[in-house]
């Protein structure tokens, strides 16, 4: 991966040298208050290194790592689009970082008039009616999303309760006798994993349906499984195959029909954006994620956010606070009875929204479409560069990504998926996920994004098309890939069974 | 925008998959759900962004501020800034692919060491999204394993805490029951009153809401005696010099990691830490890493116990969590590795003595008195003669200080109560400069 710096997987605790400081005040408390009784009485067991140890360490450490900024990462389902850089510098301003969360309304009314026109904006965007940004991540968004609809479930039932003739001593007792008891969320078997778990965490059971052989929901089946107990149908468009539920507006009729809701998965949002608003779909919550489709950085694995937008019926029940626009200042409003209540100790990944809403300054309408246009037309070229030598699930033009498979050839000398994918690290490119969606054998999830060149996809199909030959002629040789990589694969196995998890 | 490709090369892509133009390619789009207008404003340059942006950041009034109540104004070293800026840790996902991404695995590693090292407990994940979130899971994953239906938290832990976990318990079968406080921290004796067989899980915080030091040892062992299991949250710098969790008896240790390296940045990213005993791995929601070998016999590191997760277990996952807070884990981690522990304890140490001068100095305005006779780490709370916001607006609009958080929200009997937290970012000049500003608004008071 990087022939200069020679990978070395000492950890810091090994470099560790006694009585190196890497940081100091230069002055001692004088006199302490802590009780003996409650004081720590051992000594942390951490590094102990000067501050250029550390610096050299995790500098090193960087190196061995693929990334947006250093290498092409076509992770499917995940938009690793380029990060903007002014995104970082504008988050960072003091007037920013320097707020504290309980600090006085008047003391943050740069923050609040952000979140409060960004909420705006992605309304307009999304044509939803309202929404909050406190989610932090897709997943806190689908949680925060579902118990939504199950505050309105339980409110709607509330309203049903008819007052008992028979008074006691605290007055009327309601009646549960119109009670609906609305325990189920319909899923798709093409899913993502977070949305059948955030189901169950709401105290949901999921219904899980096979999709059609094109991809898309089967109109029969669905209609088979909507029931009285049908709360939500949670949808993703475009679903993770790549394909738009061309049946999206025949589903949200049903689902109203049968009075549940239905919930978008906004992962793939960014082949709908500038160029179709999910409200007109008949979508009622869905959420967004601000480090995929508003470009703010992953992190190796996050901080991410992921803001929820709802139609009118489920703006009683967002989570607290809501912040209010009077005249022209900015306030937090804490006083919500309906509210499902806090999702997160302080508002949210802040830092992260300021990058986002940076990134959503810089783009107008035109532009906003020209990202899902170029997403669009990206994911096509990859697939039509590779549908001879890695057949794709569906003949028909993708959206923001496509699935893939590897061909007849490559399965009859035992190439796997696995094996096409640890090849491609050798040729300094990220691997695209693989092994889902789950319904795809051997799946190949490839989602350029529109940041990426034609000249950086000609190279990568170049590389595919290079390992599938590679593949014929000597299959010993991908089975082992990768090859230039700081390590060989790794024993995962082992890892689960005997875990050791820290030093 | 941000897009590479020209309209030439557009064209020639469209061509080489076959298609006349973009419109063929999103025919599987209904017509009607095309050409919808957008309302919004049209797109800013890179510079006008970065003037409005810093036109918004002064918007922002930054004061001195006092405030603490669970996040904390800490000094970052300017080498933790520097790496965590670093594009390659920046711009990368989670490591699906661990061959490509050792560095950040073995960060992650590095990360859960230096967590189990300051709570003393066995296990730790690779991050949860902040302190409050990891401790609902906490308790999520106490009535996951042994059934039972109620929690006992201590009333001295931080409101909003509890908030987020009624949120995530939001079936009716659960009940959360409060133990009073005495003077400002729980008596173990007064839990154990309230203790029985059903009882899943007791909650408490350690330095409390109020900053005060809690028996957490009695705590856990009053837990225990009943067959409960015990959760503690624990503020991860205090750890340098406090009791810890893990030496306490705790099962599951949680705790807000912002005062390891992270901004206030009103709100976040912050970090949840997420720590338990060995016994309860496998019930820890989201990413673990864990050091394994290659095919050649040499260290390396991945992603493991994935069983448990989401996208694998799906509907019968421990937790939903997919993305989490990596970056900030890493800031923790680089942070930890600069302070060392040295640095740790000479940072909570500094700000135990900053806390208890300003408690000795404030407690000297006339009228003005410590709430709690407790000792505590770098929170206090005074007993105002005044009611505490009206003394925190007044203060801020005259002398440009926030003295405090007004504990008006907990209810009857907080009105008058501020409470006050110092960290390594303010001296004892500052201090007496509080000291004057509350002065002054109490005497203005006063007069009228």
């Amino acid at each position: 991966m990087n022939d200069i710096i020679k990978f070395d997987n000492k950890l810091s605790i090994e470099k560790s040298g006694e009585g190196k400081r890497g940081f100091s005040f230069k002055k001692a408390a004088p006199k302490a208050g802590i009780p003996q009784g409650a004081a720590r009485t051992t000594r942390p067991r951490l590094p102990e290194l000067s501050e250029f140890d550390v610096v050299r360490h995790f500098t090193r450490l960087s190196k061995f790592n693929f990334s947006v900024d250093t290498h092409f990462y076509p992770l499917g389902s995940c938009t690793m689009k380029y990060n903007p850089k002014i995104n970082e510098e504008v988050s960072s301003f003091d007037g920013f970082t320097h707020t504290h969360p309980l600090a006085m309304d008047a003391c943050a009314q740069g923050t609040l008039e952000i979140i409060w026109d960004m909420e705006k904006r992605l309304c307009e965007l999304c044509g939803m009616d309202a929404g909050t940004l406190w989610p932090v991540a897709g997943a806190h968004g689908e949680y925060t999303g579902i118990l939504l609809a199950k505050k309105h479930f339980e409110e709607l039932n509330r309203s049903r309760d008819v007052p008992s003739p028979v008074k006691n001593e605290e007055g009327t007792v309601p009646i549960h006798s119109d009670r609906v008891n609305r325990d189920e969320i319909i899923v798709p078997d093409s899913a993502h994993g977070t949305n059948p778990a955030t189901a169950s965490m709401a105290g949901f059971k999921t219904i899980n349906i096979n999709s059609a052989p094109d991809g898309r929901i089967d109109l029969e089946v669905l209609k088979a499984r909507i029931t009285p107990k049908t709360a939500v149908i949670m949808l993703t468009v475009p679903n993770t195959l790549g394909i738009f539920e061309s049946n999206i507006a025949k589903i949200c009729e049903m689902a109203h029909a049968n009075g549940s809701l239905v919930y978008m998965d906004g992962a793939n949002f960014n082949a709908l954006i500038g160029l179709v608003k999910p409200g007109e779909l008949g979508v009622d919550i869905m959420h967004l994620n601000m480090h995929k489709t508003f470009s703010t950085p992953h992190g190796g694995g996050g901080p991410g956010a992921g803001g929820i937008m709802v139609k009118k019926a489920l703006i009683p029940y967002l989570p607290a606070p809501r912040i209010e626009k009077k005249g022209g200042s900015f306030s937090v409003n804490e006083d919500l009875p309906l509210s499902i209540g806090r999702i997160k100790a302080w508002f949210t990944n802040t830092q992260v929204l300021l990058r986002a809403y940076a990134y959503l300054l810089m783009h107008g309408p035109k532009q906003l479409r020209e990202i899902a246009e170029n997403s669009i037309i990206n994911a096509n070229y990859i697939k039509s560069g590779l549908q001879d030598l890695f057949p794709p699930y569906s003949r028909e033009y993708c959206m923001h990504e496509c699935v893939l498979a590897p061909s007849k050839e490559l399965t009859d000398k035992g190439i796997r998926t696995l094996d096409v994918a640890k090849r491609l690290l050798d040729y300094g490119y990220h691997a695209p996920t693989i092994y889902f969606p789950i319904i795809v054998h051997e799946a190949i999830m490839i989602e350029p994004t529109e940041t990426e060149s034609k000249e950086t996809m000609d190279a990568f199909i170049a590389a595919m098309t290079k390992i599938h030959s590679e593949a014929q002629k000597d299959p010993e040789f991908v089975k082992k890939a990768p090859h230039t990589m700081p390590v060989k694969r790794l024993d995962e196995v082992e890892a689960a069974r005997k875990p050791n998890i820290r030093w | 925008m941000f897009i590479s490709n020209t309209e030439t090369e557009k064209k020639e892509m469209l061509r080489a998959i076959g298609a006349e133009k973009f419109e063929d390619l999103i025919k599987q789009v209904p017509g009607k759900f095309l050409g919808s207008r957008f309302d919004l404003p049209e797109g800013l340059s890179e510079m006008e962004t970065y003037n409005r942006m810093k036109e918004l950041s002064l918007k922002n009034r930054n004061l001195k501020s006092f405030v603490g109540g669970g996040a904390y104004e800490r000094y970052i070293p300017s080498a933790v800034k520097a790496l965590i800026s670093r594009g390659e840790f920046l711009t990368a996902y989670t490591p699906y692919q661990p061959e490509a991404s050792q560095g950040i695995l073995q960060t992650i590693y590095e990360y859960q060491s230096s967590m189990c090292a300051l709570y003393e407990m066995d296990c730790s994940n690779a991050s949860m999204y902040d302190g409050s979130t990891a401790f609902a899971e906490a308790v999520k994953a106490c009535v996951r394993i042994n059934s039972r239906k109620k929690i006992l938290y201590a009333s001295t832990m931080n409101p909003r805490y509890l908030d987020v976990a009624k949120t995530y318990f939001s079936n009716p079968e659960y009940e959360f029951t409060a133990v009073p406080a005495e003077n400002g921290a729980i008596n173990p004796e007064k839990l154990k009153a309230m203790l029985d067989e059903s009882v899943s899980c007791v909650a408490v915080a350690n330095p409390n809401y109020f900053g005060v030091i809690e028996d957490v040892e009695a705590l856990a062992k009053a837990a225990h005696e009943k067959g409960a299991l015990a959760v503690c949250v624990a503020d991860p710098l205090s750890l340098a010099v406090l009791k810890t969790p893990g030496a306490a008896g705790f099962d599951f240790a949680v705790g807000e990691g912002q005062s390891l390296g992270l901004p206030l940045s009103y709100g976040g990213p912050y970090l949840g830490i997420f720590t338990c005993k060995k016994e309860y791995v496998r019930q820890m929601p989201g990413r673990i890493c864990g050091m394994t070998k290659d095919k050649d016999g040499k260290r390396g590191f991945v992603l493991t116990l994935q069983a448990r997760e989401q996208h694998i277990r799906r509907d019968k996952a421990a937790s939903n969590i997919c993305s989490n807070q990596a970056l900030c884990a890493l800031s923790a981690a680089i942070y930890c590795a600069i302070m060392g522990p040295e640095g740790l304890r000479e940072t909570a140490l500094l700000n135990n003595h900053l806390a208890n001068f300003a408690a000795e100095e404030l407690a000297k305005i006339k009228g003005v008195k410590l709430k709690y006779g407790r000792p505590f780490f770098n929170e206090f709370v005074l007993e105002l003669p005044v009611k505490a916001a009206e003394l925190r607006e007044k203060t801020a609009c005259k002398e440009g200080v926030d003295p405090g958080l007004d504990l008006a929200h907990l209810g009857k009997g907080f009105e008058n109560s501020l409470l006050v937290c110092l960290t390594e970012t303010k001296n004892e000049t500052d201090v007496l400069n509080l000291k004057k500003a509350v002065e002054a608004n109490l005497a203005v008071e006063a007069k009228i």
